[in-house]
């Protein structure tokens, strides 16, 4: 990258001068010794190892338990800036949600011409078993992640939705637990709005979109299990709500019913957070292979027993190719322009797209339309020459299962180095909850920071940590 | 409370209780070989070995009946289910699969147990050996106090009857054991190695002060037999652990609204208990009466898996 990145804290002019509302934390950097600052570091990191908050890296032999790596320096968000982004997100969840209606429902936006049908109708993750049978209230996707990348000031870009299974909520609630209690005096310069409310939020989400006439509706988190690499974040929810964290063994669909198995005999349940993809949910459905699922799942929810969040059928919205034409779709259910823009993605499928893409791979990141987790990705300016004649293969041999977006000054935030404190690539992942009371955003999210550097990988399965992400609740500092 | 929940608090009770005991055996042996008069030699650690049923698999191994070997054997022997190591794994991942019913200090106090001995090759000498059942009771011991402060619910009553069951059931072993090799050949009754082994015994269930609390005539294997099988004051005896029983179903059964074949067994073990004398004890055959125990403590583990749906 020839320019140098924006660093939320210094601008884009090195580390001469920080951007006004920063001074506090610069000079916080600047008087806090590094071996303090690392000290604390070490301290937020055992306490998440003592607590178990690991994740598996699947294939990895030797780092069966991993934390992720805690850099304590948080980035922050003015309260101007989160109040604009805010709106964007609300807007671009209410749209996705929209869109699913429609797709699953009259298909307006298909007969319209908006999106090509094949894109929708034959895609993998489109669920003709859910056509004609909406969820409560038409809400798809009730926990909604949106990758953000920031490349000035004032210029975001949507770079991922994250509709179906969004995870890494609970390292922003327990990365602000230890900012909370290793650096509080951050706390007292800064009124950070607290992020506390989630599990309070997303209950009350659950609850609303219970089946009617569920009185005192029956909540449940359905985890494939504590071998999933997500495992830590199933339970930390579940005990923050107070609801169970059931597996597929502990429940059964009788009558078109779901139950779950007690120690007092079942008990009937109304609304399950899976977090178990689509194609593992129910074998008599999907998978016949599944041992993840409930058999008879889909038949309850189908006749409204049960609701489930997200909804089965929402994964297509996650679709890359999808994401390429949500300027369209915001425009088309919001009638209005979309607030937060997407960067800019080239569709491989098209052979004018496909055929910049191929002249252009050194300097492109190239993604699989139906990827996740940073694997199957090409980034340009980093690969071999052998990595790029190998996608460029795989490119002409499938190009419909690719996008292509240029590679992006992605703003860095001062991060922990080994060589003291430097700048680090960021992305941004706010968390959206949507319930019968609308859309709600929780002022804060998980920031995701590249460790190396130049690197813009910051996924954690590949070596990525995180950071504390401050909402501030009002512009300026609390105290000089 | 979902029926696998209640089976993975009941047997991370049961492996915990399990975990300490085999570090007490450990604790309580080295000592008897450091300060008896003479040396304990191969029997006592052969008998350790007795107590969790580990002699077959020790002998398998080839190794050389020493202290040294034994000592790592039961701590640390990862393919022996019945090692300290070993019981830790089976807890921690019984905690593990049921995070949400416990607190954050007893979950942490599993894990430090589980991180203190997870790829520990060897204990070392004697020193280190104590030192590192000295910390995993720390630990244990750590369990029980965040244990004791959760909130008093279904969670915290199904861990203490996995524990209070395999207390029962590890009591009772440790007896009929050293019951039997106590005495060998050519030692006299009374004498010094005999005093000795039945230290032991009381170390490994920490009731030798207890003892010269509730006996004031000096050691005697009928006294020491009463109060570990009897005399409720002791809490590791098999009095006051069916007791204990008793009291955590009473405790789900007002929570649950339900009582059972559960209750209804230990109830009756309860009472008889408290009708037993010694005497009627030792004339039956110790050694038969301890094999009744034990059976009948399974009976009870069996009827709680089947009261409570474990499966």
């Amino acid at each position: 990258m020839a320019a140098r990145a924006f660093d939320e804290i210094w601008g884009t002019g090195g580390t001469a001068k920080p951007r006004p509302e920063f001074a506090s934390l610069a000079r916080w950097m600047a008087s806090t010794p590094m071996a303090e600052l690392e000290r604390r570091q070490q301290s937020a990191e055992a306490t998440f190892r003592q607590l178990g908050i690991t994740f598996a890296v699947y294939g990895d032999d030797d780092a069966a338990e991993r934390i992720i790596p805690f850099d304590i320096v948080p980035r922050i968000f003015t309260a101007f800036e989160w109040t604009r982004l805010s709106a964007g997100l609300v807007q671009r969840v209410e749209a996705i949600n929209a869109f699913l209606t429609d797709i699953y429902g009259s298909r307006r936006i298909l007969a319209d011409g908006v999106i090509p049908e094949d894109l929708i109708l034959g895609n993998s993750q489109f669920r003709p078993e859910v056509v004609g049978a909406p969820p409560p209230h038409n809400i798809w996707s009730h926990i909604c992640g949106i990758d953000l990348v920031r490349t000035g000031p004032d210029e975001f870009w949507v770079l991922e939705d994250n509709a179906r299974t969004p995870s890494g909520v609970s390292y922003m609630l327990e990365n602000r637990e230890a900012m909370i209690r290793l650096c509080p005096e951050l706390f007292r310069q800064y009124r950070v709005q607290p992020v506390d409310s989630y599990g309070d939020t997303l209950l009350e989400t659950l609850r609303s979109v219970a089946p009617a006439g569920a009185s005192d509706p029956v909540c449940v988190i359905l985890t494939p299990g504590r071998f999933n690499s997500a495992y830590y974040e199933h339970s930390f929810l579940a005990d923050s709500l107070g609801i169970e964290l059931v597996e597929a063994a502990d429940l059964e669909v009788d009558d078109d019913i779901v139950w779950m198995r007690t120690i007092v005999g079942r008990v009937r349940v109304d609304v399950i957070y899976r977090r178990i993809d689509d194609d593992f949910i129910d074998p008599l459905v999907f998978r016949p292979d599944s041992m993840l699922g409930v058999p008879g799942l889909m038949a309850a929810y189908r006749t409204g027993h049960v609701t489930i969040v997200n909804a089965p059928g929402t994964g297509i919205a996650d679709d890359k190719a999808v994401y390429s034409y949500m300027p369209e779709i915001v425009r088309y259910y919001a009638g209005g322009e979309p607030l937060l823009p997407i960067v800019q993605t080239w569709r491989c499928r098209e052979p004018k797209a496909l055929q910049y893409v191929l002249e252009h791979l050194p300097e492109l990141v190239v993604k699989l339309v139906d990827g996740s987790g940073g694997y199957g990705m090409l980034v340009g300016p980093t690969a071999t020459n052998a990595e790029i004649e190998t996608f460029r293969a795989a490119l002409i041999a499938k190009p419909h299962c690719y996008i292509a977006q240029p590679t992006l000054a992605l703003s860095t935030v001062p991060t922990l180095t080994e060589k003291g404190v430097a700048p680090r690539h960021v992305d941004f992942r706010p968390f959206a909850l949507t319930g019968t009371k609308g859309v709600k955003i929780v002022p804060g999210g998980l920031t995701r920071v590249a460790l190396r550097q130049g690197s813009l990988v910051v996924n954690s399965s590949q070596g990525g940590g995180t950071k504390d992400s401050f909402v501030l609740a009002d512009d300026g500092e609390a105290a000089g | 409370m979902l029926s696998r929940t209640a089976s993975s608090l009941y047997w991370l009770g049961r492996y915990v209780e399990r975990a300490e005991f085999t570090a007490r055996l450990v604790e309580a042996t080295v000592r008897l070989d450091a300060l008896s008069s003479r040396p304990a030699g191969e029997a006592a650690w052969a008998s350790a070995l007795s107590v969790i049923d580990a002699d077959v698999a020790f002998a398998k191994t080839g190794e050389k009946l020493t202290p040294r070997n034994v000592a790592r054997f039961l701590t640390l022997e990862t393919q022996h289910r019945g090692s300290v190591v070993r019981c830790l794994d089976a807890a921690r991942g019984n905690a593990k699969a049921v995070r949400t019913a416990l607190t954050r200090e007893a979950w942490s106090a599993i894990n430090r147990s589980w991180l203190l001995f997870h790829g520990r090759a060897s204990p070392g000498d004697t020193q280190a050996t104590l030192n590192l059942v000295d910390q995993a009771q720390a630990e244990t011991r750590g369990f029980e106090g965040a244990i004791g402060r959760m909130m008093r619910n279904p969670s915290s009553w199904f861990i203490r009857l996995g524990a209070t069951v395999e207390r029962a059931d590890n009591t009772a072993r440790l007896l009929d054991v050293k019951y039997h090799i106590l005495l060998p050949e050519g030692e006299a009754v009374g004498g010094a190695v005999d005093r000795d082994q039945w230290t032991t015994i009381l170390q490994t269930v920490s009731a030798v002060n207890a003892y010269r609390w509730l006996y004031r005539e000096g050691l005697k294997p009928w006294f020491v037999t009463e109060l570990l099988i009897l005399r409720r004051e002791l809490p590791r005896s098999l009095a006051a652990s069916a007791e204990e029983v008793v009291l955590h179903l009473n405790a789900l059964g007002k929570q649950t609204g339900f009582q059972g074949e559960a209750d209804r067994l230990a109830r009756l073990r309860h009472a008889r208990l408290g009708d037993t004398k010694i005497a009627e004890v030792v004339d039956g055959g110790l050694h038969e009466y301890l094999e009744d125990f034990i059976e009948e403590n399974a009976a009870v583990d069996q009827a709680i898996a089947r009261q409570f749906r474990f499966v």
